[in-house]
């Protein structure tokens, strides 16, 4: 019996344009051997919660550049817990500022927040860490 | 929250979306994959399902798009499954058809799912034929596949499509491949995509003069070649139109029938060729070292010894 693939969504909520930082997760993460939904730009936060959910995902990441942190990460939040989904994990990254970074923890809207330049070995870590498995080596058919 | 398998699958016969979600990860991982399946298969197979395949880039994702969209307009729950290919590397997989199908981002009643072919080939994963199952069981009769980009669709598309699709674009010597490559013997319906670029005509006429000189592959069924212009909005009625054709043609000539054997008998095959490598994997270090030693010049002998090993006794004629 194999152990089951992290799966994880990788979002681009906002208006703004720009998803190289995005892509350039959703790389780190298929080469750690996850499976990477990547639902392209302008997701609407009940779009990304809809997706998770169908996708069954471990865990969200939402690129942000556009400053609407404060709105996007607590609407999805509240939207995973309508749909009685909280075990998903919710992650982020992007220009966030510091003040912003601690308000969202606090209140547990992310679960974790990664400003631009961390490595993406760590956030690679942080979810096999929290997630308390690791992707199974890749199997051939 | 911690359900058993029961009760999951409980949940997925009142067409639960996070039943229908959960229990295909299950079977994605192999976990509980034959329990959940005789729940689900006893509850499911009448749905037909159409497969989308064809190069990658010619449309695939905008046409299941737009398939879907027509057929919520007659209220058809829709369940669509689509492949992206596994790093061989990594076992990881960037699954992106969704990005082209958030038309129905928040509609309930149409399913996407995300698939890696998890070191599977043919253009599916192993378990697709599953997957498929269980959105059918979970409350989604309409049943769209697109399988991976691949250039030379492969016979495995029959084993789980009752309608193949095959998806071309004009001027690009795609139909000159799909010859080569057999495509024209596993398609029950030709596309010819992004017909609002120049060429299309001309490719529907070499397609259709293709059919005319190999008489179709002696199947009853002619394969009919379709324009169509997501762009445009054009043809898709008309694409509509012609799998329902086909659909009903599968149904009245008894066609299905045999189909639905074939597609069984590769059923069968796949999951038998599994546990074969499991019984092997597991036989082969408990061999006697002797066996190895002098095996390793001749491997058609020490085949016929773990052969016997295996099943016990010795072979009785056959190649296989
Ligand atoms: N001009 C034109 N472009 C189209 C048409 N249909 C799709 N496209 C474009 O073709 C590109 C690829 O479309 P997809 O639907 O992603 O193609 P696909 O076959 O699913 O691609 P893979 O899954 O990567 O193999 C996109 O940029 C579409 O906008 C069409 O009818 N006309
Ligand atoms: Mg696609």
């Amino acid at each position: 019996m194999s152990q089951p693939r992290i799966r994880v969504l990788v979002g681009k909520p906002g208006l703004d344009g720009h998803d190289r930082g995005a892509k350039v997760i959703a790389r780190a993460l298929r080469d750690a051997g996850m499976e990477v939904i990547y639902s392209g730009l302008h997701q609407t936060p009940e779009q990304i919660v809809e997706a998770a959910i169908q996708e069954d995902v471990d865990v969200i990441g939402l690129s942000i550049l556009s400053g609407a942190q404060m709105t996007i990460f607590p609407r999805v939040k509240a939207l995973l817990k309508e749909q009685n989904s909280e075990d998903i994990l919710l992650i982020g990254g992007g220009t966030i500022p510091d003040e912003d970074i601690e308000v969202l923890i606090q209140s547990g809207d992310a679960e974790a927040l990664f400003t631009p330049g961390t490595p993406t070995g760590d956030i690679v870590a942080w979810i096999k860490e929290r997630l308390g498995v690791d992707s199974p080596p890749y199997e051939h058919a | 929250m911690t359900l058993s398998v029961n009760q999951w699958l409980g949940k997925l016969l009142l067409h639960d979306r996070r039943a229908v979600a959960r229990l295909i990860s299950w079977v994605e991982d192999n976990q509980e994959q034959s329990e959940i399946m005789r729940t689900v298969r006893a509850q499911s197979g009448q749905s037909l399902v159409i497969g989308i395949t064809g190069p990658p880039g010619v449309g695939k994702s905008s046409l299941v798009e737009a398939l879907t969209r027509v057929y919520r307009q007659s209220e058809e729950r829709v369940g669509i499954v689509a492949v992206d290919p596994s790093s061989p590397y990594s076992g990881g997989a960037i699954l992106g058809d969704r990005i082209r199908m958030q038309a129905h981002g928040t509609d309930r009643d149409v399913f996407i799912r995300s698939m890696g072919t998890r070191g599977h080939l043919g253009g599916v994963a192993r378990s697709t034929a599953d997957v498929l199952r269980i959105l059918e069981a979970g409350g989604y009769p309409r049943l769209l596949l697109e399988t991976v980009g691949v250039g030379q669709s492969e016979i495995e598309i029959m084993r789980l499509a009752d309608t193949v699709v095959v998806v071309l674009n004009p001027g690009t010597g795609d139909g000159i491949q799909a010859i080569k490559a057999g495509i024209m013997e596993v398609a029950d319906i030709f596309v010819i995509n992004k017909a609002d670029m120049p060429g299309a005509e001309r490719m529907k006429n070499d397609i259709e003069m293709m059919l005319d000189m190999n008489g179709h592959g002696g199947r009853a069924w002619r394969p009919p070649v379709i324009l169509t212009s997501v762009l445009e909005g054009k043809g898709l009625h008309e694409l509509i139109d012609e799998i329902a054709r086909q659909q009903a043609f599968l149904s009245e000539s008894g066609t299905l029938i045999i189909r639905r054997q074939e597609q069984l008998q590769r059923e069968v095959w796949q999951h038998l060729e599994d546990r074969l490598k499991e019984a092997f994997d597991s036989l082969w270090p408990a061999l006697p070292t002797e066996w190895l030693t002098e095996g390793h010049k001749d491997p058609y002998q020490l085949v016929d010894k773990v052969w016997q090993k295996m099943s016990g006794h010795k072979r009785e004629g056959g190649n296989t």
